[in-house]
């Protein structure tokens, strides 16, 4: 027998927020435990919660980008359950009403046509703490609690059953983790766990309408381990019910190392999290108004910027590529096109002198030296003929050192380009009389020497002097 | 330290101000507004107020038992500290007044137990909004009051630390559960106190012991810092002498707190700016839901004559109903308990409280809090779980949210046309110690008068109004529209200037 | 009986609450009398009536996304019944 593989995923999604969903602590990760707590998410006695207003900025742009639609009234609930890393004995979450419903994202796959993959729902939450095993000083083989990470702002995106692979899956994810740190609401770090996936899977005899009893694989960290785990996960099913047994709903963890799945021990008790809408918090209303501000805040999305620079700033397609990237190299771009004119030239000195500079100093475009404005003020003393190109890169390698500005520099080490005929003559006469027998070789017909002329005056010149100058008047004194 | 002692030390560091004798000014009995006028022409000092009140809580606790935990150590500093100020000028209504609260108030650095024994070491990191409010316009905390644990009861029989009595009759209960804030005013153990009220946990009290109980309007004063029971109906507010006090802490406390995203964003009328002006014309709603066979003939008896008493001030009477009144104890107990059961999900014994000694996890969880929580509080926790266990949510908390609504449609029916409700705050006077703990249903049903007014969100003033034959006080209770507490105020000060009820001392 | 004995060792399980042989029968009476007396909501109709979470029509309630001081180290761990180095210790977890 043939088998259907059904796939549906939950993400979680950490939003880049500078504090958390429901009071005023940080964020910032790697803090020493428990020093970025306080009364609310500590869960202590009397503290409320009240929801950070950018959670739900945040929230809206990623509906909006994944084609849901904002429900205007919406609100939160507790999620009742004990764990340790979970200080109020509830999780904060959405139930009914959630923010974000009735989405699609399209993917494509090599070798298919685009898909249309549902997105059922995208609510906001908290995140829990986080738990240590057996690293503390003298509790045995007890547990450590730090609570630094609870009440994080999370969005958890949930997919409708539409995927039918591992590479569809795959896909979908890549496309999301695209548009979040597009949107620049998720570092989109997988390792630190900003963007972290469940995924339900089940399997059917192909034809059959009724779908298989699903297993949720918990917390898979990467995209090559999605993949491996929902293959993993699929084929297990599949030798499972070939073997005649029964496939049971549970939860199952993914070990990278084996590549395999295994189950998570089921507990004694069914869950049964008693959800009901938190008195603590009010509804949430988002009117018409408010949804078309956010739209008009969205970044452009990197399939439609990509063209536009095609379309419009007329760049070939690889450049229009690379420069959309990420959004804040693409914004970086923009921002010298703005200020200078000239897309091409800015796109090479972007693709070119910026992207080495950024590789060879480790950083990311975001923290370069150099301003997009600065290099267009540098590119403009190039055009105006200040100075010439092969300076322009001494110019930036100096901005890049020292931060000042190109005219400055230009200024301070005295790279003003030589265009003055009779100063640029004197040096070609110096030349031409120190090597005679080039000169001769020249006029015999061996032009090839011309380079090493040029070469010469610049040289002499210590570059300063303008090329065109340089060769016109060569070309004179040469042919004599 | 004992208080002797320590009030001696405190008077040596006072070297220049010779101790007067103070006994003839009867300190304890005084209201906000006495103290105020004599501390203000200094005829009277915060720290000679003070320690007359330590004194007279040494004397009595052992009969009334009002307080958990009494800080005389702070309060004689503070009051210290308000002379210091009176002496520079500086000088608002509560400055320097001693006022004790609930022990529900989360108080920094002083221990805070909600009446149960889960709490009995935790230390709070920080403060209740409301209680900072008192404290930064001067007022000097005596100490934390004896309540039913986490709220949940009508007696404070309920308290881990011990019965609170009634002053008026130490055989009986003083109410619940800010029985501790009721019996303490009444008692001359504080000039005034602050409670909360879920369910009737003010009025109800504030009626047995002889006070003026003002549970304020859902979202008028802030829940940040106030130990949750109900989340949806809780709310704090005022035990008084009088009318005049009550809207004197009203004013200190009301208004929005952006720490809680249920205070409300409005602006605060200066309560105690129009109390004088009367209730000539006021429209006065009587449900007959209220006036029952079953009520006590002696409550009876007094609601009778405080309608006569309002329409000799010119006030006019219209018989109402609010038909859902008989569903109010119902959704009540399904509602509160719901949120109650989470609520008390962080009492985990993890991050503060009691731990029990235990092997692994689950064992911590369920013996620290089996051990922590008392008989009511599990049962409650019990009753909320199963309301909103999967298979009965919509059988029974979505069905009490949907009462819920009709029966604050009532309220806003009502509303359209009578300004205010006069009802009885409870079926009888206080009853005795003892005589219902045995049948929760029973006690809750006690509370039958004050809940709907819990679940409407509005505002309600209990206030003194006779003395049933055994010479137990009864009050009455005045039921306002949303967020006008100033015509409850202000037709109970009427009623206050007609009648000697609130002038009326229990002798202890 | 609407609720039995085991009903309240399932309810008691979900709260982590342990109770003796006493509380539980005793619990399983009341439990009973109260959601006997709670039945009369069941004769009011509330078809198409919304539910109340808050009698004081509320929304919209938020922060901005400031930072504000943190308690502290020593504030958040000073109540802590089990602690080692900074965390919060509990005993071994099972899964």
């Amino acid at each position: 027998m043939k088998y259907q593989p059904v796939i549906g995923l939950e993400v979680h999604v950490q939003l880049k927020t500078d504090t958390k969903i429901f009071c005023g602590c940080s964020t910032q990760f790697g803090a020493e435990p428990n020093s970025q707590t306080c009364p609310v998410c500590l869960g202590l006695p009397g503290a409320l919660p009240v929801l950070n207003k950018k959670v739900v900025e945040f929230a809206i742009k990623a509906g909006l980008s994944t084609n849901c639609s904002i429900t205007p009234r919406s609100i939160f609930a507790r999620k009742n359950y004990f764990y340790p890393d979970l200080p109020k004995g509830y999780q904060i979450s959405q139930f009914e009403d959630p923010i974000c419903q009735h989405g699609w994202l399209d993917i494509k796959v090599e070798g298919q046509e685009p898909k249309k993959i549902g997105i059922t729902r995208i609510h906001m939450e908290e995140d829990a703490g986080k738990l240590v095993h057996g690293e503390l000083s003298g509790s045995g083989d007890g547990s450590g609690v730090d609570l630094n990470r609870a009440c994080t702002p999370l969005l958890e995106v949930v997919s409708e059953p539409d995927l039918r692979t591992s590479d569809e899956a795959v896909s979908y994810l890549k496309q999301l983790h695209g548009i979040v740190t597009w949107l620049g609401i998720c570092d989109g770090n997988m390792e630190e766990g900003s963007f972290r996936c469940d995924a339900n899977v089940s399997v059917m005899p192909i034809g059959s309408e009724k779908l298989g009893t699903r297993a949720e694989i918990k917390n898979v960290n990467s995209f090559k381990f999605v993949k491996q785990a929902i293959e993993y996960e699929i084929q297990r099913q599949i030798d499972l019910i070939e073997d005649g047994g029964t496939v049971i709903q549970e939860t199952r963890l993914f070990d990278p190392n084996s590549g395999k799945t295994r189950s998570m021990r089921s507990k004694e008790e069914a869950h049964d999290y008693r959800y009901f809408p938190d008195p603590d918090l009010v509804p949430l209303v988002i009117n018409q108004e408010w949804v078309e501000r956010s739209r008009q805040e969205l970044p452009e999305l990197p399939d439609k910027r990509q063209q536009r620079f095609i379309d419009e700033l007329g760049l070939p397609l690889y450049d229009a590529e690379v420069l959309n990237g990420s959004r804040v190299l693409a914004d970086y771009f923009e921002a010298g096109v703005a200020a200078h004119g000239n897309a091409k030239l800015v796109a090479n000195w972007v693709m070119g002198e910026i992207t080495r500079a950024l590789n060879d100093s480790g950083t990311s475009i975001e923290f370069s030296p150099v301003t997009p404005s600065q290099l267009a003020e540098l590119l403009k003393l190039v055009d105006k003929g200040t100075i010439s190109g092969k300076i322009a890169k001494t110019v930036f390698d100096e901005m890049w050192k020292s931060g000042k500005t190109p005219g400055a520099i230009v200024e301070e080490h005295g790279l003003v380009q030589v265009s003055d005929c009779s100063a640029i003559e004197g040096i070609i006469d110096e030349i031409m009389a120190a090597n005679a027998g080039q000169v001769e070789e020249f006029r015999g017909g061996k032009e090839k020497v011309f380079g090493f002329f040029v070469g010469q005056v610049m040289k002499a010149s210590k570059g300063k002097a303008n090329p065109s100058v340089v060769n016109e008047l060569l070309i004179n004194k040469l042919k004599g | 330290m004992r208080l002797a002692a320590l009030i001696i030390s405190f008077l040596c560091q006072k070297s220049l101000n010779k101790v007067r004798d103070t006994s003839n000014m009867n300190i304890i009995e005084m209201t906000i507004h006495e103290l105020h006028s004599a501390l203000k022409s200094k005829k009277l000092s915060s720290l000679e107020a003070t320690i007359a009140i330590l004194e007279r809580i040494k004397a009595v606790e052992p009969k009334v038992s009002s307080f958990i935990t009494v800080t005389p150590e702070q309060a004689l500093a503070s009051a210290k500290n308000a002379d210091e100020q009176i002496a520079s000028g500086h000088c608002n209504l509560l400055t320097g007044i001693p006022l004790a609260i609930k022990d529900i108030f989360l108080t920094e650095g002083i221990r805070t137990t909600c009446g149960s024994r889960i709490l009995e070491n935790f230390i709070p990191p920080y403060s209740a909004t409301s209680w900072e409010k008192l404290r930064d316009r001067g007022a000097v905390l005596l100490g934390k009051l004896n309540q039913d644990e986490f709220a949940m009861g009508s007696s404070n029989e309920c308290s881990a630390y011990g019965v609170t009595r009634n002053p008026w009759d130490t055989t009986c209960i003083p109410g619940g559960s800010s029985g501790g804030s009721a019996a303490a005013v009444a008692a001359g153990e504080a000039i005034a106190t602050l409670g909360t009220d879920t369910g009737g946990s003010i009025r109800q009290p504030a009626s047995h012991c002889g006070c003026v109980g003002l549970k304020p309007t859902y979202g008028r004063v802030s829940r940040y810092g106030v130990i949750a029971y109900a989340s949806s109906l809780d709310q704090v507010g005022p035990m008084t002498r009088d009318v005049a006090d009550c809207a004197a802490i009203l004013d200190a406390i009301a208004g929005y707190d952006p720490k809680d995203s249920t205070s409300v964003n409005m602006p605060v009328p200066d309560y105690s700016a129009s109390l004088k002006e009367g209730v000539k014309g006021l429209k006065i709603g009587l449900p007959k839901e209220y006036f029952i066979d079953g009520l006590d003939p002696d409550v009876q008896k007094t609601m009778t004559e405080a309608i006569e008493t309002y329409r000799r001030l010119g006030a006019e009477f219209i018989d109402i109903s609010l038909p859902h009144t008989d569903y109010a104890v119902a959704t009540y107990y399904l509602i509160a308990t719901a949120e109650a059961s989470s609520n008390l999900a962080r009492y985990d014994g993890v991050r503060f409280g009691h731990r029990a000694e235990a092997g692994n996890l689950l064992e911590m969880y369920t013996k620290s809090r089996s051990e922590g929580f008392g008989t009511e509080v599990k049962r409650r926790i019990m009753l909320g779980t199963y309301a909103l266990s999967s298979g009965y949510y919509d059988a029974y908390y979505v069905k009490a949210q949907k009462v819920r609504t009709l029966i604050m449609n009532d309220f806003i029916k009502v509303f359209n046309d009578v300004d205010v409700m006069l009802t009885p705050v409870a079926p009888t006077p206080a009853f005795k110690i003892g005589e219902k703990i045995n049948d929760p249903l029973q006690m809750y049903l006690s509370d039958i008068f004050t809940i709907p007014v819990n679940l409407a969100g509005t505002c309600a003033m209990s206030l003194p109004a006779g003395f049933s034959a055994n010479g137990l006080p009864i009050g009455l209770q005045l039921i306002g529209k949303p967020f006008d507490e100033e015509t409850i105020l202000r037709a109970g000060y009427a009623f206050e200037q007609a009648t000697e009820w609130h002038t009326r001392k229990a002798s202890i | 009986m609407k609720i039995s004995v085991v009903d309240v060792e399932q309810v008691a399980r979900l709260a982590r609450l342990e109770l003796t042989f006493e509380e539980k029968e005793l619990f399983a009476t009341q439990m009973d009398a109260i959601l006997d007396y709670v039945e009369k909501l069941k004769e009011l109709n509330t078809e198409g009536i919304i539910p109340t979470s808050h009698a004081v029509p509320m929304e919209n309630a938020f922060r901005e996304d400031l930072v504000m001081p943190s308690i502290g180290l020593a504030k958040a761990l000073a109540n802590a019944p089990g602690r080692s180095d900074n965390f919060f210790s509990v005993p071994k977890v099972i899964e």
